[in-house]
């Protein structure tokens, strides 16, 4: 029996003792495999493990299974992200065994945007479970070995189950309690929303820490850096669940011209920083959003480099 | 109840445009507490049907009338003399008029006069809201009177997704986050800990998903 739950590059690299650090890939609009293949290019090496999105935004793109497998192919180790509106419970177990066994080892489990924000809000919505849900499916496929009815898999999937926290949603008070379901329901890692408000989340990972839960799953801190003003005021204001103070705003106005970009990398650099340091945080999950090329820089400059070998 | 809109005048025109003499029918149950298909509603739809039809050049024929149900045969059944004589009739019942009027008149046609939305109640005047999603297993006492499947966007049964922002549902800002209500109730009783409970997968075979639905009630069904 191995001591790995999946044996993926990622749970490796956190059994260890590593910081990690994940990337983000959103599949292409197509079948546009080449760009795809570009994308994937500039996360080689500099990530322990790459999110590779489900329709995100509710936008049609490739399925992420799919994108998944062409990332094992180029030799970057993916986590497939599912989201809980597409699929039923059928479809969904469905594609757990197909994505394992086509070499998958990682899969984050989420809700999902509503299909309102994308390009078919005219579509029926599933939403037969919900991500708790869901995390407790696969952890049952894995660990029992069983479907969600009781019935037997023959060989079962051993995936290294991963869920979001969005520590900046509401009702405040309450999310560290959906973060202990997610951990109680099976979830090994987690993944937070893009942190921007860093008194908020020093005092969402005290509570997390006081409830003992970063001894039961790992901890990634969630960093988008911002690329202008427009940018960061549009995510305070237009996107549900976004928290970006006012001072970042400043900052960002307050730079040079041609040098807002930078800004947005220096104070992602620092939240790096402070997190390396963070009771309860095991590393950064960086979602560089249409930014791929600038990963290899953020890393170096990260002092992430190179990623550990286990 | 069930609550309905009135669909457009083009698109009842459109259904109507080759009959010259119809019936328009109202139903005193839920969509004359709505508002929009009780007697007052049929004789308004009269009018500006009656009258669009003059400027098209084609007039139009119409008699008024409204059942105390169209649900239920025993109501149906009293237009059963003079169906005879229009070349239509118009629903103003929820979905289900039309459906009882057809099974009990087979060869006549009908038309729904109204979009059947939900199954909600009156907040205010004019304001209608939807409380009730029919899955056919209650479990609002679970969460304190009010209900995530109906009234959650993506109907989540273990608490709110990131997307809950200041008390509204990610989708827009003119629909309350029902998760936000749910963890506010509980944490103002100091019942929080009761969301630390998993609740499981929904069993959906109650529902819609189950197939059409019959109720049978062996102590009373003839």
């Amino acid at each position: 029996m191995s001591e790995f739950k999946s044996g993926s590059n990622l749970e490796k690299v956190l059994k260890a003792g590593h910081f990690a650090f994940t990337g983000e890939c959103g599949p292409p609009k197509g079948a546009n495999v080449e760009h795809l293949k570009e994308k994937i290019a500039h996360l080689k090496t500099m990530v322990d493990s790459v999110n590779v999105t489900d329709n995100q935004t509710a936008v049609v793109r490739m399925s992420s299974w799919a994108a998944s497998t062409i990332m094992i192919q180029e030799g970057v180790e993916p986590n497939f992200q599912m989201v809980c509106r597409d699929r039923n419970r059928l479809a969904m177990m469905s594609d757990i065994l197909g994505a394992y066994a086509m070499g998958i080892r990682n899969m984050l489990c989420l809700s999902g945007d509503h299909q309102r924000f994308g390009n078919h809000p005219q579509s029926k919505n599933v939403y037969d479970i919900d991500s708790i849900q869901l995390i407790g499916l696969v952890k049952k496929m894995r660990d029992e070995g069983k479907f969600m009815n009781g019935e037997d898999i023959d060989v079962p999937p051993k995936l290294f189950i991963g869920a979001a926290a969005n520590p900046f949603a509401d009702p405040y008070e309450y999310r560290v309690y959906r973060l202990a379901n997610k951990i109680k329901a099976g979830a090994d890692f987690i993944q937070t929303q893009c942190i921007y408000n860093m008194e908020k989340f020093r005092d969402f990972m005290k509570k997390a820490v006081d409830m003992g839960l970063h001894e039961k799953c790992y901890v990634l801190a969630g960093v988008t850096p911002m690329k202008s003003v427009g940018m960061a005021k549009y995510m305070s204001t237009s996107v549900p669940g976004m928290d970006v103070p006012e001072s970042l705003v400043k900052r960002l106005q307050g730079a040079a011209k041609g040098k807002v970009a930078e800004e947005g990398i220096k104070f992602a650099l620092e939240q790096i920083e402070e997190f390396k340091e963070m009771e309860g945080v095991a590393g950064v999950h960086l979602m560089a959003i249409e930014w791929e090329h600038k990963v290899p820089e953020l890393a170096e400059r990260a002092g992430l480099l190179p990623r550990p070998k286990v | 109840m069930i609550i309905a809109d009135r669909k457009p005048i083009t698109e009842i025109l459109l259904m109507i445009k080759d009959c010259k003499k119809i019936l328009i029918l109202g139903c005193k149950g839920c969509v004359t507490v709505c508002n929009v298909g009780g007697a007052k509603e049929v004789g308004i739809l009269s009018s500006i049907l009656k009258i669009a039809r003059k400027k098209e050049g084609a007039p139009l024929e119409v008699d008024e009338k409204t059942l105390e149900r169209q649900c239920d045969p025993e109501y149906v059944e009293t237009i059963k003399d003079t169906i005879d004589s229009y070349d239509a009739v118009i629903s103003m019942a929820c979905g289900v008029g039309p459906q009882f009027l057809s099974e009990m008149y087979p060869d006549r046609r009908f038309f729904p006069a109204v979009n059947t939305t939900s199954f909600g109640g009156a907040l205010r005047h004019g304001v209608w809201s939807e409380r009730c999603a029919g899955c056919g297993t209650c479990v609002i006492h679970y969460f304190d009177g009010m209900c995530p499947v109906a009234r959650c966007s993506k109907s989540l049964m273990n608490g709110p997704c990131g997307g809950s922002s200041k008390g509204k549902c990610e989708i827009s800002n003119e629909i309350d986050c029902i998760w936000d209500k749910i963890v506010r109730k509980k944490m103002e009783q100091g019942r929080l800990e009761d969301l630390l409970v998993i609740k499981d997968a929904k069993d959906w075979q109650t529902a819609r998903d189950g197939g059409p639905r019959t109720s049978v009630r062996e102590d009373i069904a003839l």
